[in-house]
């Protein structure tokens, strides 16, 4: 028997009902697994869950009882919290400026990458390679280091507390990996391509606006998607550089002090704040996934 | 920050364009013009200011002073920033192992299930929220209160199912040989002494909360010099005496009953058996009461304070698995997918059980790929701040701190003290150094 299945997938076909019975137990067999998987999802949704729910209830019901009494009493659902959260002046310029900085975030490291990603490509120049192993060494420089000294600078330059300050900040810490990934997407065009632009005297420049980013533009998804997704996120650095200039998640910071007395305005606003970068990543989940593994298995 | 800035990959191909020698200085202007920007936004924001910090972290507070390595002394003498090592070190040796197990077993278990989607669109999910809404998202979880603290609220639930907690928590005195109530402690009236049987019964137990594992009451022997007694629900169907033992009524086990002294001093204290009887064996004449302690009584669960000194840290450290396990799932089963299926079928065909498969052959196989997973969890690991500084509440932040976030509270959470600030900076960026290392390594040998 166990030749016959390693010999080649077409061997005669064994009875049907044997084969019936076969699946019954291997589907009986796996049972478990499917148990356990369904409980560890549903798991995996619960806190998400939880906090959605809980910025469904008023603050009194919240007193009473968790989230889970929605269940019983569905009726108990308000939009009044996320009408006070769109009420709430600071909030809203908060998510204007995250949204401001995530796309600024987003653009400028981009173009940078892009450019830069061609140059360590297909330019030929002195000291390639060390460059480019440069880049790579400051892909693990934390960015502690960089906090106190650019906190001076900004001072001195007068832009503390703006958002044109998180944009430079995040472009410059996104660069490594931009570049990284570019680079290394740019490189797998195939190369008859360039040679025939270069060949029918196109210039670098046209190369790289006509072929490269067109065909760059799965790799260039990925990254921007990554780039969105870690600005929009950011708390570190607006904490660092902002005092009045809040992005939501500064601003639901400074709320964090009476967590427990005003979940009914934290609950809302971090739903808000996540529900952006949720949207993103369902909408684009494929170049998510693929910048993940082109970033760290390729 | 980084999701991925871990190890170097291995480009396809290295086409180095060959015929370019001629016009060779237009070439390298437009190379250069292509690199100024990026090179730019890395010296500026990141070259310069990790040479500063370095410089930095040899000055005092107010920078003016060379003090050496003294900030560097600080770092092993100060309570707070040793305990921040503490909790890294912690992290550093479970989160890594831990996040990389997990996506393997994940990435296992969903290879050959249909509907693994959904399965891994719900691990995912939580990599594009914030580490900071998720730390609230957790906090909103570890509620202490088991009424709004889903966690809590779940293991509550558990206990109740499970133990005989509560069982007397609206008892009363079945006659007037006992006072009290449930909401302090049921005592006899009446003192006892040697040879004595103490009789407790009560009442307005409701027949589903009395334990499992109870037997018919039994009224024990007298001992010489000992005390013994009997808890037990003083009450059957269809009436019965009060105050006396009889057929058809049960014991209360696991009841504490305290025996003191008529000034009060505590001389003993036991436990009921499944029949509700208990015994002080050896007792000095003398007077005593027989009392049952208030811990018998309903102790509603008040929650497990997740969030206190104690258990913060892994709390925190589940909510950051929650984020990451996506993460190494995917990784993962990507690797997965890319080992040829002939392999797993000759090892199983060759009579390996599912384990053997699993351990000697699909694990060795995956090696690169969990090496990968884990060093990237590592490095996050070393800079990890927004969930802690989210989930910790003010008031056991010293507790709970980690590298960076001690970094971001010496110089901008108040004391400002840039020099040590600095110096932990260095620290942090010292603990990376030996991956980076290892990062250029590969990527040289792949160039």
């Amino acid at each position: 028997m166990a030749h016959a299945e390693t010999a080649g997938p077409i061997t005669a076909p064994p009875a049907e009902d044997e084969r019936l019975s076969a699946r019954i137990l291997r589907f009986l067999g796996r049972a478990p697994v499917h148990i356990f998987l369904v409980v560890i999802g549903l798991l995996w949704l619960v806190p998400t869950l939880g906090l959605f729910l809980t910025s469904l209830l008023s603050p009194g019901d919240f007193g009473d009882q968790g989230w889970w009494q929605l269940f019983s009493e569905p009726s108990k659902v308000t939009f009044e919290n996320y009408e006070a959260v769109f009420d709430n002046d600071t909030l809203i310029s908060a998510l204007f400026t995250t949204l401001i900085v995530a796309v600024g975030g987003t653009i400028l490291p981009i173009i940078v990458a892009a450019m830069a990603g061609y140059a360590f490509a297909w330019l030929d120049f002195p000291g390639r390679d060390w460059l480019f192993i440069l880049v790579i060494a400051l892909l693990v420089v934390p960015l502690q280091m960089a906090l106190i000294p650019i906190f001076s600078l900004y001072n001195k330059l007068g832009i503390f507390d703006t958002t044109l300050s998180l944009i430079l900040f995040h472009t410059a810490f996104g660069l490594p990996f931009a570049i990284f990934l570019l680079r290394n997407f740019f490189i797998g065009i195939p190369r008859d391509l360039m040679e025939a632009a270069r060949i029918d005297g196109a210039s670098e420049i046209r190369i790289f606006l006509r072929l490269i980013l067109p065909l760059g533009l799965p790799a260039i998804a990925s990254l921007g998607i990554f780039q969105f997704l870690w600005t929009w996120n950011d708390l570190l650095v607006a904490l660092t550089f902002c005092r009045e200039t809040q992005p939501i998640t500064v601003a639901i910071f400074s709320q964090l002090r009476q967590f427990g007395a005003n979940i009914e305005l934290i609950a809302p606003a971090t739903f808000v704040s996540l529900i952006i970068p949720l949207g993103v990543f369902f909408a684009f989940q494929r170049y998510f996934v693929e910048g993940l593994l082109a970033g760290s298995v390729k | 920050m980084s999701v991925t800035g871990s190890v170097a990959g291995d480009p396809p191909v290295t086409p180095t364009p060959e015929a370019v020698e001629s016009g060779g200085w237009r070439r390298h202007a437009l190379a250069a013009g292509f690199l100024a920007p990026a090179a730019i936004f890395l010296g500026v924001w990141i070259v310069y200011p990790t040479l500063t910090t370095i410089w930095r972290s040899f000055f005092d507070e107010s920078g003016d002073e060379f003090v050496g390595l003294q900030n560097y002394q600080t770092l092993f003498t100060s309570d707070v920033i040793l305990t921040a090592i503490k909790n890294n070190a912690i992290w550093v040796l479970v989160v890594p192992a831990l996040v990389t197990s997990v996506g393997l077993v994940f990435a296992v278990l969903t290879e050959r299930i249909p509907w693994s989607v959904a399965f891994k669109t719900a691990v995912f999910m939580p990599m594009a929220i914030s580490a900071f809404a998720a730390g609230i998202t957790w906090r909103i979880v570890y509620l202490q209160e088991p009424d709004r603290g889903a966690l809590n609220a779940g293991i509550a639930v558990v206990k109740d199912s499970f133990s005989s907690g509560g069982v007397l928590a609206d008892a009363r005195p079945s006659s007037d040989a006992l006072e009290g109530t449930s909401q302090g402690t049921i005592r006899l009236a009446e003192p006892v002494g040697r040879g004595d049987i103490a009789l407790l019964g009560l009442t307005a137990i409701g027949s589903s909360e009395v334990p499992d594992d109870a037997e018919q009451a039994v009224r024990p022997e007298a001992l010489q010099g000992g005390i013994r007694g009997v808890v037990w629900r003083d009450f059957k169907p269809g009436g019965g005496t009060a105050g006396e033992v009889e057929p058809d009524e049960l014991g209360l086990p696991g009841v504490t009953v305290k025996l003191r002294t008529s000034g009060g001093g505590a001389v003993g204290s036991t436990m009921t058996a499944t029949d509700g009887t208990f015994s002080f064996d050896e007792v000095e004449s003398g007077e005593y009461s027989v009392a049952i302690g208030s811990e018998s009584f309903s102790q509603s669960f008040g929650g497990v304070t997740w969030l206190g000194e104690k258990l913060v840290t892994p709390a925190i450290l589940i909510s950051y698995l929650w984020i990451w396990a996506g993460f190494a799932m995917v990784v993962i089963a990507a690797g997965l997918a890319a080992i040829p299926r002939d392999v797993l079928e000759a090892a199983r065909t060759d009579g390996g059980t599912e384990w053997q498969v699993f351990r000697r052959v699909t694990v060795p196989l995956l090696a690169p790929v969990l090496t990968v997973v884990f060093i990237t969890m590592l490095i996050n690991v070393l800079k990890v701040f927004d969930i802690v500084i989210a989930i910790a509440p003010g008031s056991v932040q010293d507790d709970a701190t980690v590298l960076a976030l001690q970094m971001w509270r010496t110089a901008f959470g108040g004391s400002n003290d840039f020099g040590v600030g600095s110096a932990i900076a260095v620290f942090i960026f010292l603990l990376v150094v030996p991956i980076l290392a290892l990062n250029i390594r590969r990527f040289r040998r792949e160039l």
